[in-house]
């Protein structure tokens, strides 16, 4: 049998070769004159630190990876291509106007747009009360720029009614901390988990929403530690997890309830943590006996045994440590499938070391630093709360005002768009927010919206929102602008201003501060500089508070790569884990909560079988309104899929039709056998028509006002034309998109996006 | 031979598409990305992993050695160049003899691309793009040394065998543990023809 030889080791005339021809041709110097700015990342909470690289003629152009103490050079798809929104075509450059709902936007002057909003907040307020005026902010403002919201609706307009997105986010979390900790921050660093041996990770797609906070999850696993995961779809972190828990959407407080059991019957509760450091273990103890493995397993649509072998793990950890994100808190048992985490390392005594702690993800840059500063309803700066008379009193000396002026507790988000659409709400401005794709329920959102008398929106992109509103003002990118930010760990960093806002674009704060200039009610009190005097202020209205940045300075966290509040002095290095001592109630005891679970607001029937969840793709960033119009992201992820299992009988590409009791829309199919069979999931990040949220309920959590996204009935059958995304869009003058995604059956590929792998 | 290659690990890869998106910021090729990036298992998980050139050292460079014009770079490094556009003819040769697949023809210029581990960064010091930004190390640029730091429990491979054919590669991947006998690299034309019986 003949063989054909072995190619030889060493081709003829190779080493010559390579002699000659030893440099590569093709390079184009990286060093040209060019400035780089140290800054962090404008999306999720990691933060990651990034360099933008500017030319010499100011302009933003590139990115460098930066290796920050949080990121170590490491960046995502999103923070990669972040810089391509500072220089985009479709930025607002100019304020933009319509005299009647129905007529296109026009280009106005500034004077002309800003006589528009403080004529209609004047007319509004005095027409129909101070409180007919709302304020709906955003956490993905720096800090500076969410402290002067708050202050802006309470001083310069005296309304009650402000809210901010972090209510679609995570506020089920910070209201479980409050709860349970008397402070609403995580407990630990992240760095933490390179000591841990167990990590439990809750409705959390870590690898996509966070990917570069995956790094730390490896890095425990590397030094040993498990990992157990629970979400109903096998998501990347929890393809190789030690141990995977694919639950049925809106069970987990039932799921935690059962873990504790089996730590409690087995004896693996750490009773002199409990004794010394906790109240209200007692009650706690007394539900779990319902809460046996087999009866969970039966809510969960679980295998007892997973349940078993999830409390062993959890209770023979040495340390161990619990994260969740969205999955767990967008119900309207949010803050209690919270407090059902905390309950479970409070009861094995994991807090306030080495290893051993708790932690929500947020999903927004700044979500953590956005709910401290009072642009929350029931908030003022530092964690201070609006009905406490001490607090106020601190708050009212601040701001040079007295009691009576200072409004009391407001609305949420949700509420205030429903308070619209019954006429107690009749002007609104809106900033960094698109809650015609972010909010639940389409329909009910536009009605509200549309029942406005007066809408002004202040961004930096045209969203579905700005699209609707009577005034559009152009703000400025994270990119053109000074500030803090908070992530997910609570370190405060710092955002640096790399280039000048675009055309007529300005900065939010100086927008905001101008309309209270105008409107003349204590004007004097918005008269500031920039972002650093806006930044004193916030440090002397936070000091003594629980989010205290007093002994913070731009110059501090610049120096230190940031720093974890509190931080009440300048000679204070802040603190990055909390609760080694004492929890923060004022008898420094933490407490636990009997959580009994609840089924969803909607449960399945024989109409409406299956569970739809809805979630994050690693290409987009909540609205979309950012990531839509980035070629590299919208080829990667040009449109929203409806993931369904095999056993359902569909194949990838076919026309499925969602249906649920608000909405419909047909998708191409994306047939896995990661997903529960009883649930399908969409991604939200697109509006229109494709938009996931026409379908959701908008249900609330009774103590946080957390719509519950995470779970709504549905039904699916094979459809005819599958849904086109409509184009982002653009202001006037600017060249449209065409339509996005026309139908490919080869898309998408994966819950990533489409690979790369052909051409 | 250089010290530091690159080792791939799908085990951790996560899909996420930052190496391709940071590759595309390259400054020798801005816009263009050199990474394949596949969801290997697709329909039953969410695994996937990120193909770059491997600098193959054994035989050398296949892509180079087929080129009729010597427009590959083979530096004494081993790092195997991106086509020299003054040189390139757009023949496709090396897309053919590539055992990876990684070169990429663009039709239009009849120009060749490829993954050159980022020469203009790594020659200077800093981390190739892809294994800069990626978030969990699945791309990880440095010597095995420093990978056994941080993974004390790592094997790698860098051995490939295609039918008869065995390759040794600059870039390594990361196997599962006891697992680092050479990677089958896939299905050999040549082996089949031998066992024709006429």
């Amino acid at each position: 049998m003949a063989r054909r030889p072995l190619l030889p080791v060493l081709a003829p005339g190779v080493a010559a070769f390579r002699r000659e021809t030893s440099r590569p041709g093709r390079y184009v110097s990286a060093e040209r004159g060019e400035t780089r700015v140290a800054t962090h990342c404008c999306y999720c909470g990691v933060q990651c630190g990034m360099y933008l690289r500017v030319s010499s003629n100011g302009k933003v152009f590139g990115v460098e990876p930066r290796g920050h103490d949080i990121n170590k050079l490491k960046l995502c798809p999103k923070g990669v291509t972040a810089y391509q929104q500072v220089n985009h075509p479709d930025r607002l450059t100019k304020p933009l106007m319509r005299d009647r709902r129905g007529e296109p936007l026009r280009e106005v002057s500034w004077d002309t747009a800003l006589n528009r909003v403080v004529s209609e907040i004047r007319r509004i307020q005095q027409t129909y009360g101070k409180d007919a005026f709302a304020v709906y902010s955003g956490s993905s403002l720096a800090t500076e720029k969410c402290y002067l919201m708050g202050k802006f609706a309470r001083v310069a307009l005296g309304t009650r009614h402000i809210d901010y997105n972090g209510r679609l986010c995570m506020v089920s979390a910070a209201a479980a901390n409050k709860q349970a900790f008397g402070v609403d921050r995580a407990a630990n660093p992240w760095s933490d988990m390179l000591e841990t041996d167990v990590i439990l990770l809750l409705g959390a797609n870590v690898g996509e929403c966070f990917p570069v906070a995956t790094q730390y999850f490896w890095g425990a696993r590397d030094r040993g530690a498990r990992l157990i995961t629970v979400d109903p779809r096998e998501t990347p972190i929890a393809r190789t997890a030690d141990i995977h828990v694919p639950l049925r959407p809106g069970t987990d407080a039932a799921f935690c309830n059962g873990v504790l059991h089996v730590v409690e019957r087995e004896g693996l509760v750490d009773s002199e943590f409990i004794a010394s450091r906790t109240s209200g273990w007692d009650q706690v103890r007394d539900d779990l006996p319902e809460y046996t493995p087999e009866r969970v397993g039966h809510i969960c649509g679980l295998d007892p045994a997973l349940i078993e072998k999830v409390g062993l793990t959890w209770g023979r950890a040495a340390r161990a440590m619990a994260f969740h994100a969205r999955g767990i808190e967008h119900h309207i048992q949010g803050v209690d499938n919270c407090l059902s985490v905390i309950n479970l390392c409070l009861a094995t005594g994991n807090f306030g070391k080495p290893g051993a702690g708790y932690g929500t993800i947020t999903g927004q840059g700044n979500g953590q630093g956005g709910r401290e500063h009072g642009q929350k309803a029931d908030q003022l700066p530092g964690q201070r709360s609006i009905e406490d008379p001490v607090h106020r009193a601190h708050i009212c000396e601040v701001w040079g005002i007295s009691d009576e002026e200072l409004p009391r507790e407001g609305t949420s988000a949700v509420e205030m768009v429903h308070q619209a659409e019954a006429g107690e709400i009749k002007g609104w401005i809106g900033i960094c927010n698109n809650p015609m794709v972010s909010m639940p329920n389409h329909d009910r959102v536009a009605r509200g919206y549309d029942a406005l008398e007066f809408h002004c929106q202040i961004d930096f992109f045209l969203s579905e929102t700005c699209e609707r509103a009577d005034v559009v003002l152009p703000g400025t990118s994270w990119a053109e602008d000074e500030g803090v930010s908070t992530n997910a760990e609570g370190r405060v960093v710092k955002y640096n201003k790399a280039s000048e806002p675009p055309g007529e674009a300005r900065p939010d704060w100086q927008i905001v501060c101008e309309i209270a200039r105008r409107l003349g009610h204590h004007a004097d009190k918005f008269r500031f500089g920039g972002p650093r005097e806006l930044f004193e202020e916030l440090r002397v209205a936070s000091a003594g508070g629980e989010a205290d940045y007093s002994g913070m300075t731009y110059d501090r966290i610049e120096e230190t790569g940031g720093i974890f509040w509190p931080c009440p002095s300048e000679d204070h290095p802040g603190t990055p884990r909390l609760f080694e001592e004492r929890f923060h109630h004022p008898d420094g005891r933490a407490r636990f909560h009997a959580i009994e679970w609840r089924p969803p607001a909607e449960e399945v029937d024989g109409k409406y079988p299956l569970r739809l969840t809805t979630g994050r793709t690693v290409a987009h960033y909540l609205s979309g309104n950012q990531t839509r119009r980035i070629d590299a992201l919208v080829q990667q992820t040009p449109r929203p899929w409806v993931e369904v299992h095999l056993s359902l009988g569909f194949v990838d590409g076919d026309p499925v039709t969602v249906t649920t009791r608000r909405g419909s829309a047909t998708y191409p199919a994306l047939v896995v056998s990661s997903i529960r069979q009883d649930t399908v999931f969409i991604p939200y990040h697109w509006a229109g028509k494709v938009a996931a949220n026409l379908m959701t309920v908008d249900a609330l959590d009774p103590t946080s006002r957390i719509p519950e996204f995470k779970v709504c009935a549905c039904r699916i059958e094979m459809g005819s034309e599958i849904d086109v995304p409509p184009p982002p869009p653009v202001p006037p003058g600017v060249r449209e998109y065409e339509e996005v995604g026309a139908f490919d059956r080869s898309q998408p590929s994966a819950p990533q996006g489409r690979g790369t792998g052909r051409g | 031979m250089r010290s530091k290659n690159l080792f791939i690990d799908p085990g951790r890869c996560i899909g996420c598409q930052a190496c391709v998106a940071a590759c595309r910021e390259c400054d020798s090729h801005r816009g263009r990305s050199m990474i394949h990036l596949d969801y290997v298992d697709m329909g039953n998980s969410s695994a996937a992993m990120p193909t770059v050139c491997m600098h193959c050292s054994d035989p050398v460079a296949p892509c180079a050695q087929v080129c009729p014009v010597d427009a590959i770079p083979v530096g004494p490094d081993g790092v195997v160049g991106t086509a020299s556009a003054e040189l390139c003819i757009g023949c496709g040769n090396c897309v053919h003899a590539c055992p990876f697949g990684v070169p990429k023809l663009d039709v239009a210029e009849m120009l060749q691309y490829k993954c050159d581990l980022c020469y203009d960064r790594s020659s200077q010091g800093l981390l190739p793009m892809c294994a800069s930004v990626c978030p969990t190390d699945a791309l990880f640029y440095g010597t095995y040394e420093e990978l056994l730091e941080k993974r004390p429990s790592a094997e790698a491979v860098d051995v490939f065998e295609f039918g008869e054919q065995a390759i040794i590669t600059g870039n390594a991947v990361v196997a599962p543990a006891g697992r680092n006998d050479a990677i089958p690299g896939g299905y050999s034309v040549w082996s089949e023809m031998d066992q024709d019986p006429t």
